[in-house]
């Protein structure tokens, strides 16, 4: 144990902070914002965790990451041996260090948390996956586990199927990924900007995969392509994990003018496509110098972050309720209004009203106020009689949710969905079809990142279970 | 990779090109797409599987070079590659036998037709074909469409092919006429073409299917680039389409969207004749 400090001395550290580049300079680019701990910084960090017998951070990481493990080996400086730890249990550990929503997962449950601040678990996994992404010589050569000769078929290259096909590979399966887009990570890809999740990150976790022995093919539609019927037969077990990307139509008028984009496509443009942010990338944005986004989660700050960095100079966030029932993390909204979003709180879009050639002039909305708590607990935003107002937009971006897409499921009719159209699974991930095992947003509806990664997680094993 | 096994010139800018894709080979049926990304950081771009030979792995693509990247797409050459080849995409045409049926194609959209077209009569239907372009070399697939048509009329708007005028014109002909009048028609082409065979069959009740060719990205409806109104409907021609009823189509509205892009694509149109020119002064 890197025990060179005592208790009280590890009491008295205070969290580190995250360096982040300017608002000004980042809002205009499309750099990583946070820009990452130094070695003195992670390993004092490190250090601020007390061990503790009972490990409730391990509880609140869906993946189940061996938390204090891999912050005692970076505590004594042991590098190679923290990455060991961390990439055993985690297929993404440097995308999850960016993206997961610590403050509600394993920095949530920190004992530290209860006087103070957690440990900044998440700044620590990124700061161990990025050393380990630029030291791979220094970490010991895993071998390939013995072949079990059984093959199994992951349907999505996102960030469930990646998880799901690292777990399969290390258990000694023959695993190959089907892949709908040209490219891999699914949301991490098309959905997660540049500017929150560098997509050369995503480029290297796959390529450990890859090494692993896990066959990726894209450009594989499965309902369309091949059938799930097509894989049964070919596979001895399938994971579903094609995601929630059917975008949720606002359903007002002038809804199809344009300069109207769903989140979905106005993100893989730019996300995917490279439109707007390099310059040799064919694919066309409207970028627009007025742009509304509608919705208050973690998409819409996204979208508007996004399209300040395309170049508008009012880029709006339209939220029918106020910003204490808006479901994005904090951290995105305290970025967003550093890099000068305005956020219109308590506002409905009601109308798109468009120009003589089709073009968005302007989104028509109304003020809303909160009434009483519904039977769900939240407070129900309620019109504002004669409040009507148009605030003037070149470009409005639809970021309301989605839903679950039927592309693969209306191929086959044995795979039991519920009212939504999601796949019905159990807690193991297994379906209504034995040997057929679903997670992530096609079984939960839009949810995050790292819950989707523990639903693969405990697919894979359930698979593992299923083939012994 | 999806490598090009032929690539001919049948018109003026539009090219037929034979790829390998046999995933895509064996899953298809008429009426379907694909995605064809040219090379890394290249558009997606949603083409019609003109046919298919599941046996030899291949589809059969009809490309329009009409901008920067259809451009790059036909000049690639036969041993090149595609990169992407996604699909097949949309729902496969609705057949059934209707009795006498009208088949009309303009430009590229003869290409698109010509499957269908066969399954139409494939499947019992006494099929008239109608085709039309700008002039005789804008005419393709005449012969092909022969073969299983009842009659193929051709109508070129200068009059060095045919009949003198719009495709509209013969339909006009077959409708007045009660011993060739089509119980259903299907109509592939420019939007204000197939708007016009809509207006025309719609006094007369006869069933019209349009083939829409609006903005994709994805194609696997995820993002809804593609919806256009359907009955009053949003509906995205990816997966629900591309096929629709002629006479629910808002066309006003598909021809408006379609423009979103047009600065964007003059642009690299602009940008990639200027790099040819550059390059021919260059090499003398």
């Amino acid at each position: 144990m890197a025990n060179d400090l005592s208790m009280k001395e590890r009491l008295a550290l205070g969290r580190v902070h995250m360096p982040e580049l300017d608002a000004a300079v980042r809002s205009r680019n499309f750099e990583e914002v946070n820009r990452g701990l130094g070695l003195d910084e992670a390993v004092q960090e490190a250090k601020r965790c007390i061990q503790c017998k009972h490990r409730p951070c391990v509880e609140g990481c869906p993946v189940g990451v061996s938390i204090p493990e891999f912050l005692d080996a970076l505590a004594a400086e042991n590098l190679p041996e923290s990455a060991r730890i961390l990439q055993g249990d985690n297929a993404l550990p440097a995308v999850c260090g960016r993206v997961c929503p610590q403050e509600t997962q394993c920095e949530a449950k920190c004992v530290r948390g209860v006087k103070g601040e957690p440990v900044a678990i998440g700044y620590l996994e990124r700061f161990v996956a990025d050393w380990a992404m630029c030291n791979a010589e220094k970490l010991a050569k895993t071998g390939l586990p013995p072949s079990t000769g059984k093959r199994v078929a992951v349907v999505g290259c996102g960030p469930a199927g990646l998880t799901a096909a690292g777990e399969l590979a290390r258990a000694g399966h023959g695993v190959t990924i089907f892949e709908a887009l040209h490219d891999t990570g699914g949301v991490l890809r098309y959905g997660i900007p540049e500017f929150r999740l560098p997509k050369e990150i995503i480029d290297v976790e796959v390529s450990r995969l890859v090494a692993m022995g896990v066959e990726i093919e894209c450009n594989v539609i499965v309902g369309k392509t091949l059938t799930l019927g097509q894989l049964r037969e070919e596979f001895d077990a399938l994971f579903i994990a094609n995601g929630a990307g059917l975008p949720t139509m606002l359903n007002i008028p002038g809804e199809n003018l344009k300069g109207v984009y769903s989140a979905n496509e106005f993100l893989t443009r730019v996300n995917l496509m490279e439109a707007g942010r390099n310059p040799n990338a064919s694919t066309p944005i409207i970028a627009g110098r007025q742009v509304a986004v509608i919705g208050g989660g973690n998409t819409a700050m996204d979208c508007v972050r996004t399209a300040r960095r395309l170049g508008a100079e009012r880029a709006m966030i339209v939220y029918r309720r106020g910003e204490a029932e808006m479901p994005a993390r904090v951290e995105e909204i305290k970025h967003a209004k550093e890099e000068g979003v305005e956020f219109v709180m308590l506002t409905a879009p009601l109308e798109i009203i468009g120009n003589d050639a089709g073009w968005v002039a302007a989104l028509r909305c109304q003020r809303m106020e909160l009434g009483p708590p519904d039977e769900s607990g939240r407070r129900k935003p309620e019109a504002v009689a004669g409040s009507e107002f148009d605030l003037p937009a070149e470009v409005v971006v639809n970021a309301v949710g989605t839903s679950a897409n039927p592309l693969l499921t209306a191929t086959a009719p044995a795979l039991e969905l519920n009212r939504w159209g999601n796949i019905v699974a159990d807690e193991a991930g297994a379906t209504s079809i034995p040997g057929v095992y679903a997670g992530g947003d096609m079984v939960r509806g839009g949810a995050t990142v790292i819950l989707a990664m523990g639903d693969g997680k405990g697919a894979a094993a359930a698979i593992n279970n299923h083939l012994a | 990779m999806f490598e090009i096994l032929e690539n001919e010139i049948l018109a003026p800018n539009l090219h037929r090109l034979v790829v390998k894709a046999p995933r895509v080979a064996s899953a298809r049926k008429p009426g379907q797409f694909v995605i064809v990304r040219a090379d890394r950081g290249d558009e997606r771009i949603p083409l019609t599987i003109g046919d298919a030979d599941p046996a030899a792995g291949t589809v059969t693509l009809f490309i329009q070079a009409i901008g920067a990247s259809t451009r790059k797409i036909v000049d690639i050459p036969v041993g090149g590659a595609l990169r992407d080849v996604a699909g097949p995409l949309g729902q496969p045409t609705h057949i059934e036998k209707w009795g006498r049926v009208a088949c009309i194609g303009g430009g590229v959209g003869t290409a698109v037709l010509f499957p269908l077209a066969r399954a139409l009569a494939e499947a019992g239907n006494e099929v008239t074909t109608i085709i039309g372009g700008r002039s005789d070399k804008y005419v393709i697939l005449a012969d092909e469409l022969a073969a299983f048509s009842s009659e193929v009329l051709i109508t070129t708007e200068d009059g060095s092919r045919g009949r003198t005028g719009f495709v509209t014109h013969a339909l006009n002909d077959l409708i007045a006429d009660p011993a060739r009048k089509p119980a259903m028609v299907v109509a592939i082409g420019p939007v204000p073409m197939m708007r016009a065979v809509a207006e025309l069959t719609r006094p007369h009740g006869i069933e019209t299917v349009v083939s829409l060719n609006p903005i994709m990205i994805d194609g696997t409806g995820m993002c809804g680039g593609c919806r256009v109104v359907v009955g009053g409907e949003s509906k995205f021609a990816c997966v629900d389409g591309p096929e629709f009823d002629g006479h629910l189509v808002d066309f006003a509205g598909l021809s408006d969207r379609l423009t979103t892009y047009r600065s964007f694509e003059e642009q690299a149109r602009h940008a990639a004749t200027e790099c040819r020119l550059a390059k021919e002064v260059a090499n003398g």
